[in-house]
């Protein structure tokens, strides 16, 4: 009796739909949502911060030195003494994710600041200037834009060849097309604005107007796809040293790390695992971030959450 | 309408032609010498390296390069391998359609999944369907492909033995790539659709149909899911050439044959005709897809089929 009278009105709320439906998801749903949600984005945080101290001061987390071998401890399965396990150097995999998060790191926060920096000043120009300029440079982005991301990054990489520098500017530049898009389309909606028309009747100068109106304006969109564009810079760092295009060195980066472990897929799991893992967790705890701010900042977004 | 097709063919065929000059710019602009990459300066003399410079036609000017360039693509000579000294054009096509497959495989997954768990989500936002929609979307968005490669075949083949780690004949050995490919697509499409047919939910017409006493099924398919359908066709044009270049990634995992593989290879070998020929192939059909979305706009929308053009 007490089921059907349950179905029934759920059946009612569904007939009534819309209204009624938003109604209970704001009043009965929105409280314990929005602490789960928290949660999610503390740990993200936590995860971050670990991820940056790895960075910063990468001796004092890692138990072993990266480089040191161990032949008495070859490809040995995760233990107490070696949490993800050791490589067919006897190398303890944990201290070399460790050791490896620099230069992930590195890659992904320059290339995004190097294709903010290029993309942001093309598309301000592009969009306040406009005209024939406008026309230019955007059709430089749209031809930019004709190859995906991944292989253009690729391309100029195996034009300049390994590297860290070659590969941050290789990302950078594949990214900036993006960035300029977004920056040229705040800045003319933001040019048309009533307090722009204002401060230019009472006389203020053009590249007054650009920096005290414009840009502070629409920084906060540019910002959000930068956080968002982090997480697929670190990607395709990933990528391109897992190809063999890295930043060569003594100690590997986590997506040359997962290359050199491929080799031993069927006798050693581990070696795969925890810098794909590590990969994951960093990128995912950006994109929380990202996402979370992007709700915050774009209030079209707010009834999605 | 067929003056709108014209026109938007015309200028794919312009932005082609860019992008051609955009790769040849790339290696033209960018620093390394390709004949210091095909012989090593140390054992050969200088009169040789320069021999082969005049023979490769790299001392003339940027211009008459650009304009030799062109004109070896338009005559379909896309030049030879620095390796093997093989034509390009014929070691690209031979390897085309193995893949395309894996790309249109990857598609199917990456749209399935995508449009399925966007639809549901948006619709029972909230529930169990939600939830994991918000998961495949992150993680699709945040797991490198690679890896996600390498956990498939660590759980399918080397521990359950279910499907074939590498290869590229028969069907089996599409399956575990098409699925690694396809699951980032997937998590671009779910946030999509999801997000565009909340938008689409809250718009007053829905309001309207439902205060007309429409059934909810029908407003969701009819109305609701065709409104958010135009972002999401757009992206999904994207995805699927993100997932032609993702290739280069995913056959070098799965050991399979095609385009991708032969990228790798050549990029490794600093082999730059055959890095060009892929590159240029991929724009094209970079470009095909996005005429094919903006084509499609029309189907979908009723009011751009009556403006006649989207410019």
């Amino acid at each position: 009796m007490k089921t059907s009278a349950g179905a029934a009105r759920r059946g009612a709320w569904r007939g009534r739909a819309g209204l009624a439906q938003a109604e209970t998801s704001v009043r009965s749903g929105k409280r314990l949502r929005f602490a789960s949600s928290d949660i999610l984005i503390g740990l993200a945080g936590i995860a971050l911060v670990f991820l940056v101290l790895c960075a910063l001061f990468p001796s004092w987390i890692a138990p072993y030195s990266p480089t040191e071998m161990n032949t008495a401890a070859i490809l040995q399965a995760p233990s107490a003494a070696h949490l993800f396990g050791t490589d067919y150097f006897g190398r303890d995999v944990f201290s070399l994710i460790v050791h490896g998060t620099r230069d992930s790191l590195l890659i992904g926060a320059s290339s995004v600041i190097v294709g903010v920096l290029i993309g942001a000043t093309l598309g301000s120009v592009a969009g306040y200037v406009g005209g024939r300029l406008d026309a230019v440079i955007m059709r430089v982005m749209d031809v930019l834009l004709t190859v995906p991301g991944i292989l253009l990054a690729l391309t100029i990489a195996a034009a300049l060849g390994p590297g860290l520098r070659n590969i941050v500017l290789a990302i950078a530049i594949s990214s900036v097309p993006g960035y300029a898009r977004v920056m040229r389309g705040q800045i003319m909606a933001i040019r048309g604005r009533g307090y722009v028309f204002a401060s230019r009747a009472i006389g203020a100068k053009p590249s007054f107007i650009l920096t005290k109106h414009v840009l502070p304006n629409s920084a906060a969109p540019l910002l959000v796809m930068a956080t968002l564009g982090l997480g697929s810079s670190i990607l395709a760092g990933a990528g391109l040293s897992f190809l063999g295009l890295g930043v060569l060195k003594e100690i590997p980066d986590w997506g040359a790390l997962l290359s050199q472990g491929r080799g031993y897929l069927t006798v050693a799991w581990w070696i795969c695992t925890f810098p794909g893992l590590a990969i994951t967790l960093f990128v995912l705890s950006i994109n929380l971030i990202g996402d979370r701010w992007r709700d915050a900042v774009d209030p079209k977004r707010k009834g999605r959450a | 309408m067929i003056q709108a097709i014209g026109s938007r063919l015309f200028s794919s065929l312009l932005v082609i032609v860019g992008s051609l000059a955009l790769v040849f710019c790339i290696f033209y602009l960018l620093p390394g010498d390709p004949v210091l990459s095909m012989v090593d300066p140390t054992t050969v003399s200088p009169e040789v390296v320069e021999n082969l410079r005049e023979q490769l036609g790299l001392n003339r000017p940027f211009h008459e390069r650009l304009l030799a360039y062109f004109g070896d693509m338009l005559t379909g000579d896309f030049g030879r391998s620095l390796v093997g000294s093989e034509p390009v054009l014929p070691k690209i096509l031979h390897q085309v359609p193995s893949t395309l497959l894996l790309t249109a495989a990857s598609a199917l997954v990456a749209i399935v999944v995508g449009v399925t768990l966007g639809v549901l989500s948006a619709v029972r936002k909230g529930g169990i369907i939600d939830l994991l929609a918000r998961i495949v979307g992150l993680f699709g968005i945040s797991m490198p492909t690679f890896w996600s490669g390498i956990l498939l075949i660590l759980i399918f083949s080397v521990q359950l033995k279910w499907l074939p780690a590498m290869g590229s004949d028969g069907f089996e050995t599409l399956i575990l790539p098409a699925l690694a490919l396809g699951f980032v697509g997937a998590g671009s499409i779910v946030r999509m659709v999801r997000g565009s047919m909340l938008d689409v939910l809250n718009e007053p017409f829905v309001t309207t149909l439902r205060a007309k006493g429409l059934r909810e099924r029908l407003i969701q398919i009819k109305h609701v899911l065709r409104n958010a359908l135009i972002p999401a066709v757009t992206l999904i044009g994207m995805q699927i050439g993100d997932m032609l270049a993702g290739t280069v990634i995913i056959e070098t995992v799965f050991s399979r044959q095609g385009i991708g593989r032969i990228l790798a290879d050549a990029i490794m070998a600093k082999d730059l005709p055959v890095v060009q020929g892929i590159v240029f192939f991929t724009a094209i059909v970079y470009v095909g897809i996005n005429l094919l979305v903006d084509l499609s706009y029309a189907a979908i929308d009723p009011r751009i089929r009556r403006k006649g053009a989207r410019t």
